[in-house]
């Protein structure tokens, strides 16, 4: 298997104030390959968030190791770490630097030394991929919770940071919204070699990724693809995901009295299972 | 206690070059007991409307009559507090806005500030918790201890504190996790009945939209577009995507059943509605064993 670019192994964290023997992450082991998606799921306060801030160094473990593409996190190699990791966080007034939208965009290719030109440059084409370029002379703090968190991910866009870490980052988008930033994210993953770690809710989102991560209680619960992951019907919901509509849809027969298949279905599967059953008449 | 607008305006910033007109001639009512649900895409003007129902902005031109109180632009900013106190509203991530030491203490702000005493607005504060479905033992907790949804519903306790007539939600499970999310939606729904409130709710989740709202408001880039019941709302599917708005989840599956040729007399919009739909046109084979399928 090639090197993973991120690699977790055996990662305690508790938080100052909390007692030695509650942990918020429990023997916490799972590796990345370069340019994969993972999404990483689990109910709130599971440790998803806390397990992010761990990858970048904004939080430190009490035992275990993080290696970012090659380097073991530490105290010496923060900095270069963070270089290569962007993040999004839920809720981005807390991420907010720059007087106007493109101020705030162009922040981290100032800090990365990029030239003027470029960075001019990159910020128009960033904000133009979220759809925020009207909006480039805008406060950020006057804009409203959904178009916060494209203006976030615009600076992402713009700084090409090679892992991307979105922590509900989609969650004050509108339908429409959320499926333009995943296919934005799609397209980042098509013109290189991202990364893609995203901590999620959305069934959507989470049937985006190559890969699946249930935590739960601070432990890795299970890996598995989006199908396999999907076949637990309605216990997704104890894991912190939304039932898929297929699977929804199925329990709400049965309470009619329909037999339903126990395999997961797709939406399309379910309906050529309708279909079908409607025509044996 | 009915809401309503008339010819109402609001520009951000007049006159800077911030300047931003963010409601045009906005002509609406959100009647007396209704759940109200306020829909459109991101940037399209629902917060800032929301921000009229208790004054918190005033419209540059027109009215907003809230009850009996009628805002205009001229309005002084004195002597709004009871109209504060009728008009609760919980702001998005409104556990940002939780500062006291201890739980019962943040919950018991709102009325102490209207003068109520502490022995009445702690007694309060002890059945707001229990409304929100939170144990009595946190009371004494600092809320900064707490995880994230349960000081979200803390914070929403301190808005019911106020005992308001109208209840104000934007985007209240926002970042909730799914199992959170249904708990919250049914607790305003039980409030609701409880305590007969109007409830004005914001949200992107049609599905919301379809099980909980009686009345729907659409928004777009600063008009309100269309009004009345979900059905009527969901009805043409074309027009909402037209609007950059969804559909219930159901209401977009049925629409693929439709393409294929299944009929429905109303487009279904829960899964319960759509299986009851689906039964109809099953043969016998199609249940148990045992079971009686009736026709």
């Amino acid at each position: 298997m090639v090197s993973p670019i991120i690699d977790v192994q055996h990662l305690n964290y508790r938080y100052p104030q909390q007692p030695e023997t509650a942990l918020t992450l429990r023997d916490v082991s799972f590796s990345v390959a370069a340019g994969e998606w993972v999404a990483i799921v689990g109910h709130n306060g599971s440790g998803k968030s806390t397990l992010a801030k761990n990858l970048n160094g904004l939080l430190a473990p009490v035992s275990g190791t993080v290696t970012v593409d090659g380097q073991v996190l530490s105290e010496e190699t923060v900095w270069e770490i963070r270089k290569k990791i962007g993040m999004v966080f839920q809720n981005p007034d807390n991420q907010f630097v720059g007087a106007t939208v493109a101020d705030d965009v162009a922040f981290g290719l100032e800090n990365q030394g990029v030239p003027r030109d470029e960075m001019l440059a990159r910020v128009e084409q960033a904000l133009k991929q979220v759809n925020m370029q009207e909006f480039a002379t805008r406060e950020p703090a006057r804009l409203s919770g959904g178009q916060k968190q494209r203006v976030a991910l615009a600076g992402m866009i713009a700084a090409r940071p090679r892992i991307l870490i979105l922590d509900e980052a989609t969650s004050m988008l509108d339908p429409r919204g959320r499926a333009e930033v995943l296919a934005t994210i799609r397209q980042m993953k098509a013109d290189g070699q991202l990364t893609v770690l995203s901590i999620t809710h959305d069934i959507d989102e989470a049937a985006s990724a190559n890969r699946i991560i249930v935590v739960n209680d601070g432990e890795v619960k299970e890996e598995g693809t989006p199908a396999e992951i999907f076949r637990h019907g309605e216990n997704l919901i104890k894991m912190g995901l939304d039932m898929p509509y297929a699977e929804r849809l199925k329990a709400a027969l049965k309470r009619q009295g329909v037999q339903v298949p126990a395999t997961y279905l797709t939406e399309k599967g379910m309906a050529d299972w309708l279909w079908q059953l409607r025509s044996n008449k | 206690m009915a809401i309503t607008f008339k010819q109402v305006d609001f520009t951000y910033q007049p006159g800077t070059p911030f300047e931003n007109k963010a409601l045009s001639d906005i002509n609406v009512t959100i009647p007396e007991g209704s759940y109200t649900a306020l829909i459109g895409h991101t940037g399209s003007g629902k917060s800032t409307l929301l921000q009229h129902l208790n004054a918190l902005l005033k419209p540059t031109s027109g009215t907003v009559t809230i009850g009996e109180r009628v805002i205009t632009p001229e309005t002084s900013n004195k002597d709004l507090k009871r109209l504060r106190q009728h008009v609760g509203i919980v702001f998005q991530f409104p556990e940002s806005q939780l500062f006291e030491e201890t739980v019962e203490k943040d919950i018991a702000f709102g009325p102490q500030n209207f003068g109520v005493s502490e022995a009445a607005t702690l007694k309060t504060a002890a059945e707001m918790l229990a409304l929100v479905g939170l144990p009595q033992e946190l009371l004494k907790r600092s809320p900064f201890d707490l995880s994230g949804g349960q000081m979200r519903r803390v914070a929403i306790a301190g808005v019911l504190a106020m005992q308001p007539d109208v209840l104000v939600l934007d985007e209240p499970t926002a970042g909730l996790d799914p199992q959170g999310r249904l708990e919250m939606m049914e607790i305003f729904a039980r409030l609701r009945h409880e305590r007969h409130l109007t409830v004005v709710l914001v949200t992107h989740q049609m599905d919301d939209v379809a099980n909980y709202a009686d009345n729907v408001i659409v928004m777009d880039r600063g008009r309100v577009v269309k009004t009345g019941a979900p059905r009527e709302i969901f009805a043409d599917p074309q027009w909402l995507l037209d609007h950059q708005l969804g559909l219930p989840k159901t209401t977009a599956f049925a629409r693929q059943l439709v393409q294929r040729g299944w009929q429905f007399e109303r487009m279904p919009l829960t899964e319960d509605e759509l299986a009851q739909d689906l039964v109809a046109g099953l043969p016998q084979s199609a249940f148990g064993e045992g079971h009686d399928h009736d026709e």
